[in-house]
């Protein structure tokens, strides 16, 4: 069966791309796609359809399942380290991420709450100090997310650099499939190192307790590089795209100075129209499955196309403006079901401190380069921007 | 009266519920599952809350019972 190929480009940043809305706008919202690795995969696009799959057991999270959609030609090998809780299904996958959330839960962030500040702020002086204009995603987006999950788990400070490297490298689109294969292996010695040494010598830090909770030193290198990785490149673009979108929007950003108790629901918003990890929701099918008057078939490849289900007409009120106050968190930007982003409530957090502390610290804050000439990243698997050029005046 | 309930086995600590409504629902500092704090919704804006935090929960782990 041919199968039209996936488009992913975006029209415009904050709606999903055409093909995808049309897809969902026909009578079943269901339709054949031709994914970038030649598999040919259903595509679910409505809000209802996508979060009966993410709540039903007759669909497996398993990435090695040649089944699972994928974006690349060859099948990546995982085969350096065991699964983690991402690639994960029951009964296997609910004893493993009750061993970590207890070290997410939304009070374990509040108490991160005065470190992350301090980051935050570490990092504003830095740009204050240097040349105008900054990019905003070398100066803030990309190094405060990795410091904070960095110190969470326990990595010593004059290591972050060698993560940050090898990390972005990962997700880079300039990187090629031989070095994304050298910055994993190089990942993970260096994690498998950490990790013996924090074995030998217990430190009070998520890899120390995960190891003194007697938790297999090999499980907690998948869980290490899955966090190290799952939060960094996510948080960054959030943080790119909600202060492009803010200084945007001169007068919602005064309210939201005027008013911090605004700033949560803004990101609310901010998440479900971006949907940056947009396919981050796909699945395969292990049993038939009916979704949607559609018979899926067991080992059929289901690619979630999130952002236009975040924009749903049939779930929010005149889905593709973006309204900061709307209030809605029924959006999938964090996925649903058991794979519910782990990380979501420090993510919140993040954010939430980066633009309060830069509406607050930088009154004048503008962008040197105009919204619509910036180069977005619509070849690579998370959504962002590669390059944020800020300028400010003074303060008074 | 409408009572809020929670399947401790289906939630994965998402900690969606505690957003919506902190004095109504917690997590176990030991492996991050929710806690009812409040059985049953002390008036019209806590019962909406609550319709909220079901209609979020990821796991469908949370219901109201009459
Ligand atoms: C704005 C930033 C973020 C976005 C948009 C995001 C998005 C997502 C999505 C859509 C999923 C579901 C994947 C699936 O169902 O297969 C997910 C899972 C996950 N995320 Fe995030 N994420 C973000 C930040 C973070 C952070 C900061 C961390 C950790 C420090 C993190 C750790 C994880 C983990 C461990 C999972 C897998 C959970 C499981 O399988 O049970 N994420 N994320
Ligand atoms: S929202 Fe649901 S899964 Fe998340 S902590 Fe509350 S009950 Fe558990």
């Amino acid at each position: 069966m041919t199968a039209p190929a996936l488009q992913t480009t975006r029209q415009c940043p904050y709606a999903p791309p055409e093909e995808h809305t049309r897809i969902r706008d026909t009578d079943s919202g269901i339709s054949r796609v031709t994914l970038p690795s030649g598999q040919v995969a259903w595509a679910l696009s409505r809000l209802e359809h996508i979060r009966a799959m993410l709540t039903d057991p007759r669909f497996s999270s398993d990435r090695r399942d040649p089944n699972f959609p994928r974006f690349t030609r060859e099948q990546p090998s995982f085969d350096i380290m065991r699964r983690s809780i991402i690639q994960m299904d029951p009964p296997e996958h609910g004893p493993a991420r009750k061993a970590v959330v207890g070290e997410f839960t939304v009070r374990r962030m509040a108490g991160l709450r005065p470190r992350i500040q301090e980051i935050v702020d570490e990092h504003i002086d830095a740009m204050l100090a240097g040349p105008r204009p900054a990019d905003l995603v070398q100066a803030l987006s990309l190094p405060v997310p990795s410091l904070v999950i960095c110190e969470q788990l326990g990595v010593p400070y004059h290591d972050h650099d060698f993560f940050q490297v090898r990390s972005s490298a990962l997700l880079s689109r300039a990187t090629t499939a031989e070095g994304r294969r050298q910055a994993v292996t190089e990942l993970c010695d260096y994690l498998k190192d950490l990790i013996a040494k924090k074995a030998a010598e217990p430190t009070d830090d998520l890899l120390g307790r995960q190891l003194a909770q007697g938790n297999d030193p090999e499980d907690v290198l998948s869980l290490a590089f899955l966090l190290l990785i799952a939060g960094h490149e996510t948080t960054a673009n959030m943080i790119s795209l909600g202060v492009v979108t803010l200084l945007e929007r001169p007068e919602e950003l005064a309210a939201l100075r005027a008013d911090p108790a605004r700033t949560l629901p803004a990101i609310e918003e901010l998440l479900r129209v971006y949907t940056i990890a947009e396919f981050a929701n796909s699945r395969v099918a292990v049993e038939d499955v009916e979704i949607g008057g559609v018979t899926i078939r067991a080992g059929d490849p289901v690619l979630a196309m999130s952002n236009a289900a975040n924009h749903d007409p049939a779930a929010f009120d005149d889905a593709d403006e973006i309204k900061l106050d709307r209030g809605a968190r029924n959006h999938v930007a964090f996925g649903f079901g058991i794979h519910q982003c782990l990380g979501q409530n420090l993510a919140r957090m993040e954010l939430q401190i980066v633009f309060d502390t830069l509406l607050r610290r930088i009154p004048g804050l503008r962008l040197a380069t105009p919204a619509d000439k910036l180069s977005y990243k619509d070849d690579v698997l998370i959504y962002g921007i590669h390059e944020v050029p800020v300028t400010w005046e003074d303060p008074a | 009266m409408t009572a809020i309930v929670a399947d401790v086995g289906r939630c994965v600590g998402a900690g969606q519920c505690v957003l919506t409504d902190p004095d109504a629902f917690d997590q176990s500092e030991e492996d991050g599952t929710v806690i009812v704090l409040q059985d049953s919704p002390s008036d019209d804006e806590a019962l909406k809350r609550a319709q909220v935090a079901v209609d979020i929960c990821p796991s469908r782990a949370l219901s109201l019972t009459q």
